[in-house]
């Protein structure tokens, strides 16, 4: 069941959403959502441009998408209707303010004069609830003594009540939030908890709604679950990781969208001696870790694309230095501003290349709003533990989108192995700071370390002993030896596995990031109708799994489904010399599982 | 409170220890030597352990440094070292952090990060050798150029404004402001040994002659024919005395600076200006001593420490914020903050 909420920006549908997907989780639903809004913080009230809207689909079955189509449609102006009916089943529910749809509001939305699609006949093909809000809630909350504007604030309120009534739902779970949130002010918390209650009675006495649906509990694996959006997850997984490794954690960032809620989060975590630095540009945000990690700290910064071209300079520095970093890219719509609150994978080759001279980089993909934990912690690992800067891509969809996650527990983590060096490392007692082990990882030291006080920099430098040397020989070793340094960490991560699927069938779907859940939901009504179709999920991009190529070759087609012009899928023909397939959009969202399985059906039938 | 830079000092080093066995490869007459020299020469007595000492530094001539002092160092990328530096203050207190930069490394490509350490008052030394020029990239114009300067990229002169480092360093709320130069190795030190000691973000000017590509651009201060007539040496509680034979003398006029002849019989030296290093007013002035004059005359150039007031660093408010968090709320176990506190159970 797919339920879109759809209003203005000012209207509290982002709130409404998660409030309803909390409390469809509270009780045991599986889902995942799609919150999508406008770059502008306000936009003009009742414009198409200022339609927000958050997308959950909820249910007892396995659920790996926000949903391609909703089932219901709360649409709290006329913008938002217009906006949003594209998506709509047929037949589907669309429910209405009405007080949305008054001349004002048909004129912003762009409805020719006269027109209201509430009393046509285009709106035939759905089953339209036409309820007052505005009005109603004027009765309900008549003796509180509040101002009409402030009454309107609860109209989303009456609106949730309404729906948790229609999908025989419990609102004490955000009776419950209302009471925390509104602690200091409770005539806002009475106002708003009246709203909801009202909302509920209106829909279990007026009878207008003749549908009602009862979903039962999901069959998730059995464990204890919590919600997530994905980058709550990272900020959790870079604690753990703090904590594992016994390393402080340091993150230094500037404020970008879709990524400053990581800034926001981690920066209440000053009890766990978390340090944020909000720096002064990107530059001085990825610079700033890079001391921190200098000093002992397990750096972080984290940014969207312009911010990533920002930083290229810095990352340079830190592969030079062969210093831990982890460089956290949400990624949005680009180049430059593009669209900064919408979806894409358009960095991945900027994270394979987009840096001056030979300078590769593990780079790690999370898949899934509740994958950004183990994504965000297995970076932090190979950083810390390959002394190596390690790019995570993410983006905006499973950034702000969530899912049930039955979280670890603290010691079902990898532990994380950090070992700071305080004695020379050679028999002559001289330290050589670039000196290898069998991994090629150099040896760590924090400065404050007696005895072994040394130079590192961006200068080219000998091997073993760091110091600078423009020798011919020696660059092309060094640069070999950073490169077989990120290579050998193929043998400290998992072998690539099938996701689902045959073996040997004749189409594999290559998906990487937040491609995941499309082309999971895909895969399982595929394999439900029984055709010759396999999923490889790759979680590590660079470098990636030693058996992938082999893996690759088992099948006829291999289809890559990427939001950008074709990215991995160069990567793949160029270090597999296979001829594999693309499927692209740039569309500022994520797949719908129809795209997908259109395009594997097409390759099953050619 | 959290108490930085206290470590004791248990065995006694001397200005050897801190010179690597890398050879200094400035150009031959360079003013870096001197201030490699005089640092070297004061550090010994600074009271730091020499593994607590961190040299980090940018792009340019100036960066080097960092290779010849056997301390930790880092010589980073251009404009950054200021960045890198307050990563790793914030995240180390204890150690001592020291910059060096030079004119373009500081103001022009790192100007942002120069001006921002500057504002949050990280316990950090910033020594800038400002010779007005670009050694490194072999004689463009820097942001302290005088205008007309002929440089390779201005051959027809330069048409910018310099920057006045001292009014920028102000601006940006400094907690203390110095200038000194080169060829003056005893002046140096002490100003040196001020800005370790001040906590706090000490930003010193150093006046740094480029004898390649732009020599004797500071010999008016620094050399004996005219350096007594120039330069004007300040010291805290001290009157404003310069002169050939400590003959003239800073008045002020209300709020214009004037200068007197204290042989003349109008005025004597109890008449003038008593530098305060703490009032940010007069250092403002002393500052723009850069660009004003008198009848005609333009104002000698200030040496010392210009300003230095006590005002919070940010590593320190940083760590006690941290405790304060923790004193209330107590370290949370890893496994609640990987539940949080809305949980579900499916069975």
């Amino acid at each position: 069941m797919v339920v879109r909420f759809s209003g203005d920006s000012g209207d509290g549908m982002q709130l409404t959403g998660m409030q309803f997907t909390d409390t469809a989780a509270f009780l045991g639903k599986d889902l995942a959502t799609f919150p999508e809004f406008p770059a502008e913080i306000r936009a003009p009230a009742g414009t198409l441009a200022g339609v927000s809207g958050f997308q959950v689909h909820f249910g007892s079955k396995d659920i790996y998408t926000p949903g391609d189509e909703y089932d219901v449609l709360v649409a709290m102006n006329a913008a938002a209707l217009k906006s949003d009916l594209k998506n709509l089943k047929k037949g589907g529910i669309i429910i209405t303010n009405t007080a949305g749809f008054d001349a004002k509001n048909l004129r912003l939305a762009e409805y020719p004069d006269g027109v209201n699609p509430l009393d046509d006949t285009s709106l035939d093909n759905y089953i339209v609830y036409k309820v007052n809000v505005t009005s109603l809630i004027k009765d309900a909350l008549s003796n509180l003594g509040l101002s009409n504007k402030e009454l309107e604030r609860s109209k989303n309120m009456f609106v949730l009540g309404m729906l948790y009534w229609i999908f025989d739902q419990s609102p004490e779970y955000t009776i419950q939030f209302i009471q925390e949130k509104f602690a200091k002010s409770p005539v806002i918390a009475d106002a708003n908890i009246k709203a909801l209650r009202a909302g509920w009675n209106y829909g279990d006495t007026t009878e207008i709604f003749n549908t009602r649906f009862k979903i039962s509990t999901s069959k998730l694996p059995a464990g204890t679950y919590r919600n997530i959006t994905g980058n709550n997850a990272a900020v959790i997984a870079l604690i753990a990781a703090a904590e594992k490794s016994g390393s402080p954690l340091f993150l230094g960032s500037y404020p970008i969208t879709p990524a400053s809620d990581i800034l926001h989060e981690l920066s209440k975590y000053k009890n766990m001696n978390v340090r944020t630095f909000q720096a002064e540009d990107e530059i001085a945000g990825i610079c700033a870790a890079i001391g921190a990690s200098y000093g002992g700290s397990l750096g972080v910064t984290t940014t969207s694309g312009p911010g990533m071209s920002l930083k290229a300079e810095a990352m340079g520095l830190a592969t030079m230095l062969e210093i831990p970093l982890v460089i956290i890219n949400i990624q949005r719509g680009g180049p430059s501003t593009g669209l900064p609150t919408k979806t894409e994978q358009s960095d991945l080759m900027q994270a394979f290349y987009g840096r001056h001279g030979e300078a590769p980089l593990p780079i790690i993909a999370a898949a899934s709003p509740a994958d950004c934990f183990e994504a965000v912690y297995e970076a932090c690992r190979i950083a810390l533990e390959h002394m190596t800067p390690v790019i995570l891509l993410s983006d905006g969809y499973i950034a702000n989108g969530s899912e049930p996650w039955k979280f670890p527990t603290g010691d079902q983590l990898q532990p994380i192995n950090v070992v700071f060096t305080d004695k020379p490392n050679s028999e002559e007692g001289i330290f050589y700071p670039y000196r290898r082990d069998e991994r090629f990882v150099r040896p760590r030291v924090k400065p404050g370390t007696p005895g072994l006080e040394h130079r590192i920099g961006g200068l080219e430098k000998a091997n073993e002993t760091g110091n600078i040397s423009y020798d011919a020989n020696n660059h092309e070793l060094m640069v070999h030896l950073r490169a077989a340094k990120i290579n050998a960490i193929a043998d400290h991560i998992p072998l690539q596995k099938l996701d689902s699927g045959n073996e040997n069938a004749k189409v594999l779907v290559l998906s990487w990031g937040s491609t995941y859940g499309s082309a999971k939901g895909a895969m399982v009504e595929l394999l439900e109708e029984g055709k010759d179709v396999a999923h490889i999920h790759l979680r590590y991009l660079n470098p990636m799994p030693r058996n992938l190529g082999e893996l690759l070759k088992n099948h006829k087609h291999v289809m890559i489904p990427e939001i950008n012009d074709g990215q991995l899928i160069r990567i793949i023909r160029d270090r597999f010399l296979i001829p594999a397939v693309g499927l692209k959009k740039i569309k500022g969202l994520p797949f719908t599982t129809g795209e997908i399985k259109t395009k594997i059906n097409e390759l099953l039938n050619s | 409170m959290i108490e930085t830079n206290s470590n004791p000092v248990t065995e006694r080093l001397s200005s050897k220890d801190f010179a690597p066995d890398q050879d200094v490869k400035w150009c031959p007459g360079c003013g870096d030597y001197s201030i490699l020299k005089q640092v070297q020469t004061i550090f010994p007595e600074l009271g730091f352990k020499k593994e607590d000492y961190v040299f980090i530094s940018g792009i340019g001539c100036s960066s080097r440094f960092t290779y010849y002092m056997d301390t930790y160092g880092m010589h980073s990328i251009h404009g950054r070292a200021t960045a890198i530096a307050s990563g790793l203050k914030a995240s180390r207190p204890e150690l001592s952090v020291w910059v060096v930069t030079g004119d373009g490394d500081a103001l022009s490509i790192g100007g942002n990060h120069f001006i921002h350490l500057l504002r949050k008052n990280f316990d950090i030394k910033i020594l800038l050798f400002n010779n007005q020029i670009y050694g490194l990239t072999k004689g463009q114009y820097s942001p302290t150029s005088e205008t007309g300067i002929v440089t390779k990229s201005s051959p027809y002169g330069s048409i910018e404004e310099p920057f006045n480092t001292a009014e920028l360093a102000l601006g940006a709320k400094g907690s203390f402001v110095a200038r000194t130069l080169d060829r003056d190795p005893k002046h140096m030190q002490a100003v040196l040994r001020q800005a370790h000691v001040h906590k706090g973000a000490s930003f010193v000017e150093i006046y740094q002659n480029c004898p390649v590509f732009n020599d004797g651009a500071f010999f008016v201060f620094s050399e004996k024919e005219t350096k007594k007539e120039e330069a004007l040496y300040v010291e805290h509680g001290k009157p404003l005395v310069y002169g050939q034979n400590a003959d003239k003398g800073i008045k002020l006029d209300g709020f214009k600076p004037s200068i007197v002849d204290l042989n003349d019989g109008t005025s004597s030296i109890n008449d003038l200006w008593i530098h305060d290093e703490k009032d940010k007013v007069k250092a403002g002035m002393l500052a723009a001593f850069t660009d004003l004059n008198h009848n005609g005359y333009h104002l000698p150039r200030p040496f010392g420490v210009l300003y230095s007031i006590d005002r919070p660093t940010y590593e320190v408010q940083m760590a006690n914020q941290i405790e304060a968090v923790l004193k209330k709320k107590g370290k949370t176990p890893l496994n609640e903050i990987l539940s949080g506190d809305k949980t579900w159970e499916i069975a």
